[in-house]
C-alpha cells in the first residue's frame, strides 16, 4: 500500500469541514476560536503535504506554514484578549447576548 | 512500496485527526472541545514528523500544543463556571452548518478526486533539508530568502504583546 497525496488531504479536508460546522453552530466564542483554530490547521497541512509531494527540491510550503503558525499564534492571543475584556464588561461570551454594538 | 510501520502511523493519524475535530466541534463541555483541539493539533505534528519536517513538527508542539491550548485552558477557566454544559444547538443553525460542512466537503472532495491520478506517486526523496540550511534560508536575502517576513514577523509579535496588554489591562 503506497500513501500518496490524497490520503493526506482526506483528514485535512475533514478537518476543515468541522470548523466550519462549528464556526456556524457554536455560541460560545471561545468554541468559534477554536473551531477557527481547526480550520487554519488543516489549511497547515495542506501546505506541507503539497510542498513534500509535489516540490520536494524547495521549502515554500513549509516556509509558508512556519509563519502562518506564527501569525495564528499572535491572532488567538489578542483574540483571548478581547475575549476576556468583553467577559469583564458582559460577564457573557454567548455572541447571541451581546449585541450592544449591533447596528 | 511504504513500510508497514508508515502505513501504520498513517492510520492511527488520519483516525485521531478525524475522530477527535468531529468530537471538538459536537462536545457540549468548553473545556474537553479544547483538550480534543490538543489532540489533532498533536496528530498534526506527527504528519509534519512523517513528511520529515522535524523542526516545523517541534514548532507546531511547542507554539500549539504548549502555547494555545494554555491559553485556551486559561480563558476557558476565567470566563466559564466548572461544569457547565453549551447551550442546546437551535435546530435552523444545525442544518445551516451541516449543509455548508457538507456542501464544501463534497465539492472538494469530488475536485480531489478528480485529481487523483496525477497524485499517485508516494513520498520522493527529499534533497539534504537540515536545520542547517533552514537557518541559513530564514536569515538570508538572496533568492528563497525569508529574512523580510521573519522580521516582519518579529514586529507583529511586539505590537501584539503590546496588543495583548492594551486590551486585557485593569483601567
Amino acid at each position: 500500500m503506497d500513501l500518496n497525496l490524497i490520503m493526506y488531504l482526506i483528514p485535512s479536508l475533514i478537518m476543515f469541514g468541522c470548523g466550519v460546522y462549528g464556526f456556524i453552530t457554536r455560541k460560545n466564542m471561545i468554541a468559534i476560536l477554536i473551531s477557527l483554530e481547526l480550520m487554519l490547521n488543516s489549511v497547515d497541512i495542506n501546505f506541507v503535504v503539497f510542498n513534500r509531494y509535489l516540490f520536494p527540491a524547495q521549502q515554500e510550503g513549509m516556509f509558508f506554514t512556519l509563519f502562518a503558525i506564527a501569525i495564528a499564534a499572535a491572532e488567538t492571543a489578542v483574540a483571548i484578549a478581547i475575549i476576556i475584556n468583553v467577559y469583564r464588561a458582559a460577564k457573557n461570551v454567548d455572541i447571541n447576548q451581546i449585541t450592544k454594538m449591533k447596528f | 512500496m511504504e513500510s508497514l510501520g508508515n502505513v501504520i502511523m498513517y492510520v492511527i493519524i488520519a483516525l485521531t485527526i478525524i475522530v477527535f475535530s468531529v468530537l471538538a466541534v459536537t462536545t457540549k463541555k468548553i473545556l474537553r472541545s479544547a483538550t480534543y483541539l490538543l489532540f489533532v493539533l498533536l496528530a498534526t505534528a506527527a504528519i509534519y514528523f512523517q513528511m520529515d519536517y522535524e523542526f516545523l513538527g517541534a514548532t507546531q508542539i511547542a507554539v500549539y500544543a504548549g502555547g494555545i491550548v494554555v491559553l485556551f485552558v486559561f480563558a476557558i477557566m476565567l470566563t466559564h463556571k466548572p461544569g457547565e454544559d453549551a447551550a442546546p444547538i437551535t435546530s435552523h443553525k444545525r442544518t445551516l452548518g451541516l449543509v455548508a460542512c457538507g456542501a464544501g466537503v463534497l465539492l472538494c472532495g469530488a475536485a480531489m478526486l478528480g485529481y487523483a491520478k496525477f497524485c499517485g506517486q508516494s513520498l520522493p526523496s527529499m534533497s539534504d533539508f537540515t536545520i542547517d540550511s533552514l537557518g541559513k534560508m530564514l536569515l538570508s536575502t538572496d533568492k528563497y530568502g525569508y529574512l523580510l517576513p521573519f522580521e516582519a514577523v518579529s514586529v507583529l509579535l511586539l505590537a501584539c504583546i503590546i496588543g495583548g496588554i492594551v486590551i486585557a489591562r485593569k483601567r
